[in-house]
């Protein structure tokens, strides 16, 4: 059986969004955006990671059209998004941050008017389909200002969905939404990505993107200054932490152990040994043995792992 | 460049919003408009105009009528225009709209087409009220109709532009309040500029609505106060200049794109 070209595995593939050089410099003075370079894999889902004002809208709204960029080309599945903006854009689909509605139209005009927009002839089965994918269904008729924030949120998803994007950009797609509808949005938005839609999000919440993301890219102020796969970000950044409670306090880590990473506690009665996640169990196993040779015995133990959100402080802490 | 030169869809679409907004608004879009028109006819045509001479052999409640279509129309297309365009940029519903596949083509020939849509609409129903109080013929019905288009898409493009142009809602009233309205009562509406002192009469030719309130007249009653094809080049002249206007603020991302 053929391998599916979308799949994120496979990234020689030519990436769906190439983006060479971008500069974007602001009537402000205000630089936005740096030299970034950035390839986007068909099909996968891509988390774009930054502090806020660090450019990831700008960034964004460059692809769709919506800030000119200073410098720099991006190509949107092989379009340029200026020189050939017709086909680029009919490529995009953007859910943008803001909750911009039109507030006495209905859930169904409203869509309708979306598809239309990027020339493509009418198809109520596909707006069905899509309404009914997000809930919205029975929502159709209603005026889009008698709607609660997570369905307009839903709307504004489905009116970037009306006429069938191959790559989806998703601005702060969860801010301001309740936990539970976060997880209907993640799990709406692994659909979409098994549908064959590439996905770029934006987010502040570390959590979406260790729980979503194939890749993440993280931005600060401006600058790229990290693309990874996740698990392979984890692995490389993450640190684990092996502490154990002795059942009888320490004055010093003994000599004998000055080889391993230890840290005492300051009243001596927690020990605690970082270590890289890479290296596996073998190191822990032979640390507890020379423990036990020195004498040195605990009452309890337990091992942590370093998260996106640690290693994303500890990315962006870096450089500031 | 690939793809379809001109996205019909999306002229449509836009087009579409805009009618559904126009009848949403039916009150306010064609019935004051219709009301504040009567009124004019019955102080202006019935009360005080059974006292006054004809002017150019017109009765005086026909010889406004034309004025007061005019009149509606300017202000009408312009704050319908304008409102339309000024709208998404209000509430940030603009984004869709520039992240599109639409060039400025497909965006004023939605808008402006939209609101000159209603504009004729409006004056059409105007003159059918018109009628109701003062006995009118037209002369030239073909002309009339091309004037009446005419001005309808001159000024719906020029209230795009200044829909573009305003970023709150003060400066979206400030146009049409301070400039359009005192150039439509000194273009002609009520008087001939015959009626007016020798300097005024050289001075109102400056003021581009008498070229209009004159030729529509025109097509009315055979009278005009300015050459029709004068009148006529000075409309297209505006409508050229509105163009340029709109496709250099699209060009130039002015107000639009940073």
């Amino acid at each position: 059986m053929a391998v599916p070209v979308s799949s994120p595995a496979h990234p020689d593939i030519a990436p769906i969004v190439a983006i060479t050089g971008l500069d974007k410099t602001y009537a402000s003075g205000r630089q936005a955006l740096k030299r970034i370079d950035l390839e986007i894999r068909r099909g996968e889902i891509f988390a774009l990671l930054g502090p806020n004002g660090a450019g990831k809208t700008t960034l964004i709204n460059i692809v769709c059209g919506i800030v000119r960029p200073s410098a720099g080309t991006v190509l949107a599945d092989g379009h340029d998004v200026i020189r050939d903006y017709r086909a680029a854009r009919a490529k995009i689909g953007l859910v943008p941050q803001e909750l911009s509605t039109d507030a006495f139209e209905t859930v169904w005009a409203t869509l309708r008017f979306s598809r239309g927009l990027f020339g493509k002839a009418p198809d109520p089965a596909h707006l069905e389909r899509v309404l009914r994918e997000l809930s919205l269904w029975d929502r159709k008729d209603a005026k889009i200002l008698t709607l609660s924030g997570g369905m307009k949120r839903r709307v504004l998803i489905a009116k970037a969905l009306a006429h069938e994007p191959t790559i989806l950009f998703l601005d702060e797609p969860t801010a301001g939404v309740d936990v539970e509808l976060r997880h209907d949005m993640w799990q709406m938005v692994r659909r979409l990505r098994d549908s064959g839609v590439t996905i770029i999000l934006t987010t502040h919440y570390i959590e979406e993107a260790e729980e979503m993301a194939d890749r993440v890219g993280v931005i600060r102020s401006g600058e790229l200054i990290l693309v990874e796969d996740k698990a392979t970000l984890m692995r490389k950044l993450g640190r684990k932490q092996l502490t154990l409670s002795l059942r009888t306090p320490l004055p010093r880590v003994p000599d004998a152990l000055a080889g391993y990473p230890l840290e005492l506690s300051t009243d001596g009665a927690t020990l605690v040994y970082t270590f890289d996640a890479r290296s596996g169990q073998g190191d822990l196993a032979a640390l507890l043995r020379r423990l036990a040779e020195h004498g040195i015995d605990f009452h309890d133990l337990h091992t942590q792992e370093s998260s996106l959100e640690d290693i994303f402080v500890s990315l962006v802490r870096a450089g500031a | 460049m690939s793809g379809p030169l001109l996205n019909l869809p999306a002229i449509r679409a836009i087009y579409r919003f805009e009618m559904a907004r126009t009848f949403r608004t039916l009150a306010e879009s064609i019935l004051s408009p219709v009301l504040t028109t009567s009124l004019y006819f019955i102080v202006f045509g019935a009360a005080i105009g059974s006292r006054m001479g004809e002017v150019g052999g017109v009765g005086y409640g026909a010889f406004i009528i034309p004025g007061l279509v005019m009149l509606s129309l300017l202000n009408e297309s312009i704050s319908n225009a304008a409102f339309g365009i000024f709208m998404p940029k209000w509430s940030g519903t603009i984004y869709e709209l520039l992240s599109a596949p639409v060039s400025f083509v497909e965006i004023v020939l939605g808008y402006v087409g939209a609101a000159a849509t209603k504009s004729v609409l409006l004056g059409v129903l105007i003159l059918a009220t018109a009628r109701v109080f003062v006995p009118y013929e037209i002369a030239h019905p073909v002309w009339m109709v091309c004037f009446l288009a005419l001005t309808s898409v001159t000024f719906s493009l020029f209230g795009f532009i200044i829909g573009l142009w305003a970023d709150d809602f003060q400066k979206l009233q400030i146009v049409p309040l301070m400039v359009i309205t005192p150039l439509t009562f000194l273009g002609g509406a009520f008087y001939s500029i015959n009626m007016l002192p020798p300097p005024w009469q050289t001075i109102t030719l400056f003021n581009p609505v008498v070229y209009l309130v004159s030729a529509f007249r025109w097509s009315f009653y055979g009278i005009a106060d300015v050459n029709v094809v004068v009148s006529a080049g000075m409309t297209l002249a505006f409508l050229a200049l509105c163009l340029g206007v709109v496709w250099w603020i699209f060009r130039s991302g002015y107000r639009l794109r940073t």
